[in-house]
């Protein structure tokens, strides 16, 4: 089963429950798709079974030689990636999305791809829980767009068994999508605020738009403050709403100091068994 | 004009309070939300929308049924596996290229521009604000980014407003590179937590790649004492300046819960006090004038 685990707003506690439930399973891999800004690593202290593997796009280059400035390349690249300069073309490769249209267009044969790293994959078993696998991409810094990386580890990620875990970056935009997509279940993790509740409602947009089975965590819950609103919201979405973690500053501090908080094994089991069921319906 | 962009790495460490706070304490500034995807900045400041914009990026393929023959080019070309024999199987896979379009021997395809999202321009307590909303599942978010700093660039130069406060996005990729292109300054929220300060580096990385000038800021510095320490050293070592430090206080979740900046609430000396100093050490940073609102 592929569960991934996203939630609009940052900050919300994916990676927390990620590492939560992976630690209270007896056999799960952990996929890191937060690339821009991975963490899992630093609550499980892999071992790297591999070296890391490098990743890449292929990025057009221009022959100069060949090249005579026709302008058929810039003409078809809708991302403006290749301009036309004095008698020959000029490539802007953070620009450039690797579709090959250049390639295609060039009447003279003037262009050909080299592969441009963007950055690595890791896999590794926990030396603090040995029971958790972790495959993790690092996006290389500087590079714009996290999605090839992200659909690189998701190919990598379909090649696995067991169950998996998917931490996935916050937002909404396509590096979420890339992330969530194909998931058998998504957990989408929010906090007791507006802002939290806000960003949930376009992130429940999104998994309805990919026919994902949903469930939500309310995290940093205040029982105190009597707010229903995320509770309607998940009763307006026909949405179970899995658990509800309280606030708890002693939880905070386990965090920061990088240690996975070992007070909510009661909740991952509790999540587990739902979703457990919701194997068993699909 | 200057710009000033508060960006974090990691999400969820203060990004949107903090700018709220400042935005407070600025006398006379234009506020930008660019986190597009997932804008909260409205919900803090008690946006009125006065103006709603289109906002069109990119292309998606629309294919003239009646002259396709089903030949299969556009299969075999599209290296984002988004269409097969001329049906897009899976529109999200589609990145606009226009390669099944410039290469249909029928020429049965063509490229459309696409509906992306909205920008907006609203009041709010603390000022003018420029936002947006992406579109469900699009891939412009950069582009969009790069858009409402234009429009509130525009708004700063007509009003002759001296700043521009912009709540960045979290990561290091395209939105956030669109958001930190050209800053005159750039203010790092990270707190205390291993996670926050792995993805710091990783920012400063992206920060001095386009040779910004950076400030950090330190927010629930109290959660953990000890890796307070080890930022401001790491601080130090890296010459880069701890412009605040901000005690942790649920006073931040409290005023996300009532839509109010920290700042609009009662009695938090403490914090009030720790964001004071941060404003007044970016004013000079900006060479802004520090005349501070009374409340």
């Amino acid at each position: 089963m592929l569960i991934s685990i996203a939630s609009g707003k940052g900050g919300t506690g994916k990676t927390t429950l990620a590492l939560i439930l992976a630690t209270t399973c007896s056999n799960t891999t952990l996929v890191d798709c937060d690339v821009e800004e991975p963490n899992c690593h630093l609550f499980l202290n892999p071992e790297m079974q591999f070296p890391s593997r490098e990743i890449s796009i292929p990025i057009p280059h221009i022959n100069t030689d060949l090249c005579n400035g026709c302008g058929a390349c810039s003409a078809v690249c809708l991302f403006n990636a290749i301009c036309i300069s004095g008698k020959s073309a000029l490539l802007f490769d953070e620009l450039c999305h690797s579709c090959g249209g250049c390639l295609l267009a060039c009447p003279n044969n003037a262009i050909y791809e080299k592969s441009k790293s963007i950055g690595t994959i890791n896999l590794g078993r926990s030396t603090k829980h040995p029971q958790v696998k972790l495959l993790s991409g690092t996006l290389k810094v500087g590079t714009p767009s996290a999605v090839p990386l992200i659909r690189q580890l998701k190919q990598e990620t379909a090649k696995i068994t067991e169950d998996v875990l998917v931490d996935c970056p916050p937002g909404t935009s396509c590096s979420m999508v890339s992330a969530i997509k194909d998931s058998d279940y998504c957990i989408l993790v929010t906090e007791d605020t507006p802002l939290g509740r806000h960003d949930l409602e376009l992130a429940m947009n999104i998994t309805s738009l990919l026919n994902i089975p949903t469930g939500v965590v309310v995290n940093k819950y205040d029982q105190f403050a009597g707010d229903k609103s995320i509770e309607d919201l998940c009763n307006r979405r026909d949405t179970p709403l899995l658990a509800k973690i309280p606030h708890n500053l002693s939880f905070a501090r386990q965090y920061a100091a990088g240690h996975i908080p070992s007070d909510f094994s009661e909740t991952a089991y509790q999540i587990w068994e739902q979703l457990k069921s919701q194997r068993s319906v699909t | 004009m200057k710009e000033l962009v508060i960006v974090s790495g990691k999400g969820g460490t203060g990004k949107t309070s903090i700018s709220a706070a400042l935005a407070y304490l600025a006398p006379r500034k234009v506020l930008v939300d660019c986190d597009v995807d997932a804008a909260n900045f409205h919900l803090i400041s008690g946006a009125k929308i006065k103006k709603t914009n289109e906002f069109k990026a990119g292309f998606e393929p629309y294919i003239d049924e009646k002259a396709c023959f089903k030949c299969g080019q556009c299969t075999v070309l599209c290296r984002f596996k988004a269409i097969t024999d001329g049906v897009v199987t899976s529109s999200l896979n589609c990145e606009g290229c226009g390669v099944c379009a410039f290469n249909c021997p029928e020429h049965a395809i063509s490229m459309r521009e696409k509906q992306a999202g909205h920008w907006f321009i609203s009041d709010t307590r603390l000022g003018c604000l420029v936002h947006a909303e992406l579109g469900l599942a699009i891939e412009n978010s950069g582009k969009l980014v790069s858009k409402v700093r234009q429009e509130a660039k525009k708004i700063a130069s007509d009003l002759r407003l001296p700043l521009i406060i912009t709540d960045g996005p979290p990561g290091i990729g395209c939105p956030a590179i669109a958001s930190l292109s050209g800053a005159n300054l750039v203010l790092a929220v990270v707190e205390p937590s291993v996670s926050s300060m792995h993805d710091l580096k990783r920012l400063t990385d992206l920060v001095s790649h386009f040779g910004l000038p950076l400030l950090i800021c330190i927010n629930k510095s109290t959660l953990h004492p000890e890796n307070t320490q080890e930022i401001i050293n790491w601080c130090k070592n890296n010459s880069i300046l701890v412009a605040g430090q901000l005690p942790y206080s649920d006073i931040f979740s409290k005023a996300a819960q009532a839509g109010k900046s920290v700042l609009e609430m009662p009695e938090n000396a403490k914090v009030k006090t720790s964001l004071l100093e941060l404003w007044y050490n970016l004013a000079d940073k900006l060479e802004l004038s520090v005349v501070s609102r009374k409340s």
